[in-house]
């Protein structure tokens, strides 16, 4: 079998604070990590390979910097990876970004693509589809729980209040939910593998063959028109209080609102 | 009446025989930007036929319904879904395309994007419509909910949309009549038919849904264990509404993953919510801070709940709900 991870790079925004005085987003000394749910498909991935053999290859479109990832990802397993890194997907929106990811799946070997659900920093869940659409596969969104069978998958695929056993034959595509798989920790020999001896491959727009006009700033049909801190309401009353005194203030308010 | 063309589509997503809230909510915003760009609302079927909400779908502001019809569309599959909307896009050249960003809205909006090589923008929490250009204005919230950014889509057609369940407003009106309903009978070639459903399973019924409860009573990392949750219920019991949780609450294990608000859970906006032993993240915060009125209980003088709080307690949620609950009782005797 032969899986396709893509993951990505984010800026952990459970550590992302506002400045209090100008509202605006401080990311200096924000860390950047693995997307936890590209880590569960990450650790899926890797699973199937141990359980039914697989070739793992991870993908990833982002700037150089993203390199440490992609070494993370070999040192949890991964047997290949390729970072596509240029000036030609600055500007991309989720749809250019599926436009260029697709375009290097085309160029590698791929029996499933696992992608996570979504990413931590644009929460959009689009790529994934997305991706499966311009490769023409079927793709099941929200996998929880992943079995391998002849040709093929059984997913359980997750919804609000319910959850559909579903069946997919090769090739296809699954986005990952975060409790799909919990990752592994690199081991120590993996690490140093994959910092002082394996390879990241980049790739560029040059070797890809997408059309152009289908990347970037130039394939993106949406813009950010702008962006702003949320607007603060103004703040209420702050007391302190225990026990009694506390629950005659809360009783009074909720007479006041007609909920008692 | 406004025409069909270049109008407003909405995604009906129906579960078990039922119109979801969330194209309900739909409609109503959907009304209002039809509204001041001048043309029509229109509520988009995908199913086998048996199902025909159209009055319920009229009475909330769908003008015109398209049914895609095709027995293969029955129950929810992406690729026919997407095959039977793109029908009806291409057919009706809508300006805006609006969906539920639920588990199935998310998974056929993405696709059918794609498709049709044109702007999606997820999670949308604010539309409206551009003055001068007439482009819909998208804004959602981006780096987990930190900042809003506002979203165009100049020049592709639909402009196309989710939204969270329990962000828009329904608007009901009375009608005595039904609206028009265009048939569109969609072929469904076996190429799309890729992924089989084995088995549907409901999950156990837990307790009432978080969106819909009036008062919630919330918990948090604060709370300490999961036992002490208990005591929560029982508040919410005699408030009539239900208990939620923060994500360090659910991550702990104390409480059931449909309980969880913010920006990894649900969005809600009740009458009333209660914090409890909840300091507030920023992702939190995203799921409530539009509720009606927020009553904050922390030990924790500087913890942000404290900043979007109408009534702030600093005190220990121990030595409060018992209290509280005692005196809720002598009050609802």
């Amino acid at each position: 079998m032969k899986i396709v991870v893509c993951i990505k790079q984010v800026p952990d925004t459970t550590e992302i604070r506002l400045d209090p005085v100008n509202g605006t987003l401080i990311r200096d000394g924000v860390p950047s990590v693995m997307n936890p749910d590209d880590k569960a498909g990450l650790e899926q991935a890797l699973r199937l390979k141990e359980s039914a053999g697989a070739k793992v290859t991870v993908l990833s479109m982002g700037p150089p910097q993203a390199e440490v990832m992609m070494r993370e990802a070999l040192a949890m397993g991964a047997d290949r990876a390729v970072l596509l890194s240029s000036r030609a997907f600055a500007g991309s929106d989720t749809l250019a970004t599926s436009s260029a990811l697709a375009a290097a799946i085309r160029k590698l070997e791929y029996d499933l693509i696992i992608t996570g659900r979504q990413a931590i920093d644009g929460d959009t869940a689009q790529v994934g589809p997305q991706i499966a659409e311009h490769l023409d596969i079927p793709n099941i969104s929200y996998a929880e729980q992943v079995t391998p069978e002849k040709g093929g998958l059984r997913v359980k695929r997750s919804f609000e209040d319910r959850y559909q056993i579903q069946r997919v034959r090769f090739p296809c595509l699954i986005t990952a939910l975060s409790d799909l798989a919990r990752p592994r920790y690199m081991t120590p020999g993996g690490i140093f593998d994959a910092f002082r001896v394996r390879v990241v491959e980049r790739w560029t727009d040059a070797d890809i063959e997408a059309d152009p006009t289908q990347l970037g700033l130039d394939g993106s049909p949406t813009r950010v028109k702008k962006s702003f801190p949320k607007s603060v309401k103004p703040a209420g009353v702050v007391t302190h209080a225990e026990g009694r005194a506390a629950a005659e203030l809360i009783v009074g308010k909720l007479k006041e609102r007609f909920i008692l | 009446m406004t025409g069909i063309e270049k109008g407003v589509f909405v995604y009906t997503e129906v579960t078990d025989g039922a119109v979801n809230e969330v194209t309900l909510e739909l409609l109503g915003k959907a009304r209002e930007l039809a509204g001041t760009l001048g043309v029509g609302v229109t509520a988009v079927l995908a199913g086998d036929g048996s199902f025909q909400p159209w009055r319920q779908l009229y009475a909330h502001g769908a003008e015109h319904i398209i049914l895609v019809r095709n027995p293969a569309l029955a129950r929810y599959l992406t690729l026919p879904c997407v095959r039977a909307l793109r029908e009806a896009v291409v057919r009706f050249n809508p300006e805006i395309f609006l969906f539920g960003a639920t588990p199935v809205g998310r998974d056929l909006a993405p696709r059918l994007s794609a498709r049709l090589r044109t702007g999606l923008t997820a999670d949308c929490t604010g539309l409206d419509i551009e003055e001068g250009t007439g482009h819909l204005l998208m804004t959602r919230p981006a780096f987990g909910g930190n900042l809003m950014a506002t979203i165009l889509c100049a020049e592709h057609r639909p402009q196309m949309a989710t939204v969270r369940p329990g962000v828009m407003r329904k608007c009901v009106t009375e009608v005595s009549d039904e609206p028009e309903v265009v048939v569109i009978d969609a072929e469904i070639p076996e190429a799309d038919m890729r992924v089989e459903i084995l088995d549907t399973v409901i999950n156990p019924p837990v307790r009432r849904n978080i969106r819909e409860a009036s008062v919630l009573v919330s918990g948090g990392r604060g709370m300490g264990e999961a036992g002490n949750f208990a005591q929560l219920e029982r508040i919410a019991d005699l408030l009539g509404g239900t208990t939620a949780s923060s994500r360090a609450a659910v991550d702990a294990g104390w409480q059931p993953k449909d309980r969880q608000v913010g920006q990894t859970g649900q969005t809600v906006r009740p009458d009333v919510y209660i914090a409890c032993g909840i300091s507030g993240a920023i992702q939190h915060l995203a799921g409530m801070e539009e509720s009606g009125y927020i009553i904050a209980v922390n030990k924790d003088e500087s913890a942000p709940i404290f900043g979007i709080a109408d009534l702030g307690i600093v005190g220990d949620a121990a030595s409060v709900l018992p209290a509280l609950e005692t005196l809720l009782r002598a009050e609802t005797a």
